[in-house]
């Protein structure tokens, strides 16, 4: 009994200190800022109307992103938990796979469909022989919506659709057997048991709209920032640390808030009765409305999770550049150039990025982030799986990183490590440091049901036959934990991969990492750079593409990832 | 009143029912009787409605019902699981047919009453169906399926779910309860007992097609087939062959039967040797079917013993009602008039 006591204060004590020291100092750091102003100057260093627009934008456009995605989202679950048709598999894949394609990725794949150099604009140059881009998509408020459609509908799906195919069918029957139409046996029956799940998700999706910062950077243009850009805005362009403080702050309650409110809607009622083991309810569409539903919708989830990532790599490939003196002109053709671009060493513009470096930083980065986050992950999962007085005191510490978002990690780490040795160091461990905090929570949430789910008979099996402590643990619960920790180590070397909120703060000249690179490129003007970003978006998209297949693949059914 | 006609139904391409065609009468309680995954229950769905079968018909009253909606039949149906709405109260569970049908809130309130006063929960109105125990959650789901008054009241297991003692014990209520509806009503069940305490009529679905239809006491005294016998569980079955009009062959020997076989000479068929009707000791000695026995277990079932006995190496079960010896040699006899061989299907 001793001993195993001591063992949880060692567990707890490695993930705790972790975080203390590189989560809540940051995060102290930034209060820090904010309030020695206010007591050296006042509150002179910031307008009201600077905070409150950008928070009610936040909100506004977090709001109709939400919505809009419901619209989208729902009909889209209800079409794979209830119908079978030709290609239900793969298209259900593709709708999952956004979910962990990085920000940057998405953004540009949105500027090669409706940007000014985008397939779009380039068509209807081409059709109506225009000499300039005849939309304006980007730098608007809808490319804003439709990338976060584009990346939040596979959560509706995953989480609305898998409670629906959950749902024992007999209730429906049921209703259907007690005089109701198929209308009214949904909306009095299904709908209801449903609607803590979609609360839930809806909350979900709301909070990533809340956060989101690459895309709207990247899409939304100067003239719409949310919380997040503008924290970026006020701490890198204007070097006004403590207006970029106040707005964290301001961020982190109303994430915490709407965290909160997650999770009451999502405590599970009704009893386990109403949601049961995967049950084959689906069937071929057979009258035709259901026929008309079913094509209506393959094609727009097709066009939605389609185009935009179909036409980042084609359009990769492609140069059109005007000739010379002859507007309306194009020399268009394939093209291996941008890719070949990658690995040549120019060093010569100040505004160069190493495109190779980066490459190579972030594999880098990525594996010693897979690492830190596995192994974190792992001794917290078990510091938390264990019951006691302690977890219940230690878990709200453990829990609230989760709602902390990378651009507040990154300006915490700003402000706390801009000093030797941090900086002075031959390694840039800040960066792998920070990505691990961001996958901590996934691999966790990854981790705590599989140690949760082995039952403790067995490692009390393996004592009884003169296991010794450690041994049981390589025995028992490595093997069963084996995909489970697979997929964290997946998910942390995606995650790190992709990851440019904090990144965009920590990665300087010297330490590019893919995403920053092709924010870099992308905010330059000229047909190379602009090819050069489309060319490692693609390298970076295929990359995390075959991360997330790989999490589907072997993650076990029922493992929820929020 | 509801008759289905020549009912095809495939499940996962292979075929699951091969014409079904049976009749229920006004007022009749038929037991459909078969084992798990014969397709009983699917045969419930496609006359809810729930299922369209690939071919056959579904009539009420001669008026053909196979393409109308679930919710214009008037059928009930119970659920297995009882698919009690886990979001509504018990009240508002049987309240929810009569609310659908379109009755006012001032007409289903006093319905829903009498049937909570009928399977005496009153004071449970309110509470939470996720609360009820296996026992009351049947009761209740029994009370929403008979509250909208279906023309046709299905039941699919409705007693599969409780263990042995409650099921005893809400047998006999249901068995009131249903024969007090005078509503015909159609009662799918893999346990035998069940079907003999309730039914009017037994149908026993085989391998997709009914195999045999009657009352409870033909179906015991006269099986139809091999089957029938070995899913009731009437007795020893011996493979048997035809050898002459009232002559069977087996391995225990030639066995004779009283009756003439009405299958053709030469044929294979399922000798039913009946536990109960055995004669042991003295009372086999003499007797034309005359076989000697050594036991081999002895097993104490109350009421009477069941003996292990090795005739040949040919195991027969038969009941005694007093103790024997294990090893000992004993006769055994059955009277010819008792004997039946079975077509094989």
């Amino acid at each position: 009994m001793k001993r195993s006591r001591s063992l949880t204060w060692l567990l707890w004590l490695i993930p705790l200190v972790f975080l203390l020291y590189f989560f809540y100092q940051p995060l102290l750091a930034i209060f820090r800022q904010v309030f020695s102003e206010r007591f050296n100057q006042g509150w002179q260093f910031f307008s009201w109307d600077q905070v409150s627009q950008p928070l009610v934008f936040t909100l506004w456009q977090a709001l109709l992103s939400t919505l809009l995605t419901l619209l989208v989202g729902l009909p889209a679950a209800y079409l794979f938990a209830r119908f079978d048709f030709a290609g239900r598999k793969g298209l259900h894949t593709l709708s999952l796979l956004p979910f962990i394609l990085p920000t940057v990725v998405v953004a540009t794949a949105f500027n090669t469909l409706i940007g000014p150099r985008g397939w779009l604009n380039l068509i209807l140059m081409d059709l109506f022989n225009l000499s300039s881009p005849p939309i304006q998509l980007l730098n608007s408020l809808p490319a804003i919506l439709l990338a976060h459609i584009f990346y939040n509908t596979s959560i509706i799906i995953r989480m609305v659709g898998n409670s629906l195919s959950r749902l024992n069918p007999h209730y429906e029957e049921a209703a259907r057997v007690l005089n109701a139409t198929p209308w009214q046996a949904f909306k009095e029956v299904s709908l209801p048991l449903l609607m803590p799940t979609i609360l839930g998700a809806s909350l979900l999706v709301f909070l990533f709209d809340f956060t989101s910062f690459g895309v709207v950077l990247m899409l939304g243009g100067s003239q719409y920032a949310t919380l997040e850009v503008e924290i970026y805005n006020q701490a890198m362009n204007r070097f006004n640390l403590p207006m970029a403080g106040l707005l964290s702050i301001i961020q982190l309650l109303v994430t915490l808030l709407i965290t909160l409110a997650q999770n009451r809607v999502r405590k599970p009622r009704f009893g386990n009765a109403a949601l049961s083991g995967e049950r084959k309810a689906r069937h071929r569409p057979t009258d035709t409305w259901q026929k008309t539903f079913v094509v209506i919708m393959v094609i727009l989830l097709l066009v939605l999770f389609i185009s935009p990532i179909l036409s980042l790599v084609t359009r990769s490939f492609v140069t059109f550049e005007a000739a010379r003196g002859e507007r309306g002109e194009f020399q268009t053709g394939f093209t291996t150039r941008y890719y070949s671009e990658l690995f040549q060493n120019r060093s010569g513009s100040i505004f160069y990025a190493n495109p190779l470096a980066a490459i190579r930083n972030s594999l880098v980065y990525s594996v010693i982030t897979m690492v830190i986050a596995t192994s974190l992950g792992l001794i917290s999962a078990y510091a938390l799986s264990r019951s006691g007085k302690f977890t219940r005191w230690l878990e709200p510490l453990f829990m609230l990183p989760l709602g902390a978002s990378a651009v507040i990690l990154g300006l915490g780490f700003l402000l706390t490590f801009n000093k030797p040795p941090w900086t002075s160091g031959p390694f840039p461990i800040l960066i792998p440091i920070a990505h691990s905090l961001i996958a901590l929570p996934f691999v966790v949430r990854t981790l705590l049901p599989a140690i949760q789910g082995i039952p403790n008979s067995l490692r009390e099996a393996a004592r009884v036959m003169g296991a010794k402590p450690w041994e049981v643990f390589q025995e028992i619960d490595l093997p069963i934990l084996l995909r489970a920790m697979i997929v964290s180590l997946a998910f942390s070397f995606t995650i790190s991969l992709g990851e440019f909120g904090a990144s965009s703060f920590l990665a300087n000249a010297r330490t590019p990492t893919i995403p920053v690179t092709i924010f870099r490129y992308i905010s330059q003007p000229g047909a190379l750079n602009y090819g050069q970003a489309l060319a490692m978006s693609t390298l970076l998209l295929i990359t995390s593409a075959a991360g997330s297949l790989l999490i589907e693949k072997i993650r076990l059914p029922g493992e929820e990832l929020f | 009143m509801l008759r289905v006609a020549e009912i095809h139904k495939d499940y996962d391409g292979k075929p699951l029912l091969k014409g079904i065609s049976f009749e229920v009468r006004q007022g009749e309680l038929v037991c459909l009787l078969g084992s798990s995954g014969s397709g009983k229950s699917t045969m419930l769905r496609i006359i809810a409605g729930l299922e369209n079968p690939e071919s056959g018909k579904v009539y009420w009253n001669n008026e053909d019902y196979t393409q109308k909606p679930t919710h214009e039949r008037g059928f009930g149906l119970m659920f297995q699981d009882y698919a009690l709405f886990p979001h509504r109260s018990v009240a508002e569970n049987i309240a929810f047919g009569l609310r659908l049908a379109g009755h006012s809130k001032a007409e289903v309130e006093p319905l829903v009453g009498k049937a909570l006063e009928s399977i005496h929960m009153q004071e449970f109105a309110d509470r939470p169906v996720t609360e009820l125990s296996g026992g009351e959650q049947q009761r209740v789901a029994l009370a929403r399926a008979l509250a909208p008054d279906p023309h046709l009241l299905m039941l699919d297991e409705p007693l599969g779910a409780l263990d042995h003692n409650l099921r005893t014990e809400l047998l006999q209520d249901l068995r009131k309860r249903l024969h007090e509806s005078r509503k015909p009503v159609i009662y799918v069940t893999h346990d035998q007992e069940e079907a003999f305490a309730l039914a009017d009529r037994l149908l026993l679905l085989h391998d997709g097609k009914l195999v045999q239809e009657g009352t409870p006491e033909i179906v015991f005294n006269q099986p139809a087939n091999a089957w029938v016998a070995s899913f009731l569980g009437l007795g020893n079955l011996v493979p048997a062959k035809l050898i002459s009009a009232n002559i069977v062959e087996t391995k225990i020997g030639q066995i004779e039967l009283e009756n003439e076989s009405e299958l053709e000479l030469g044929s294979e068929c399922m000798l039913l040797l009946r536990p109960q009707e055995a004669l042991i000791g003295e009372a086999a000695v003499g007797m034309h079917n005359h076989l000697r026995a050594v036991v081999q277990d002895v097993i104490f079932q109350g009421e009477y013993y069941r003996l292990e006995a090795l005739v040949g190496n040919t195991l027969l079960q038969v009941h005694s009602d007093h103790d024997l010896e294990v090893g000992q040699t004993l006769d055994i006899a059955w009277s010819a008039k008792k004997l039946q061989c079975l077509p094989l299907s």
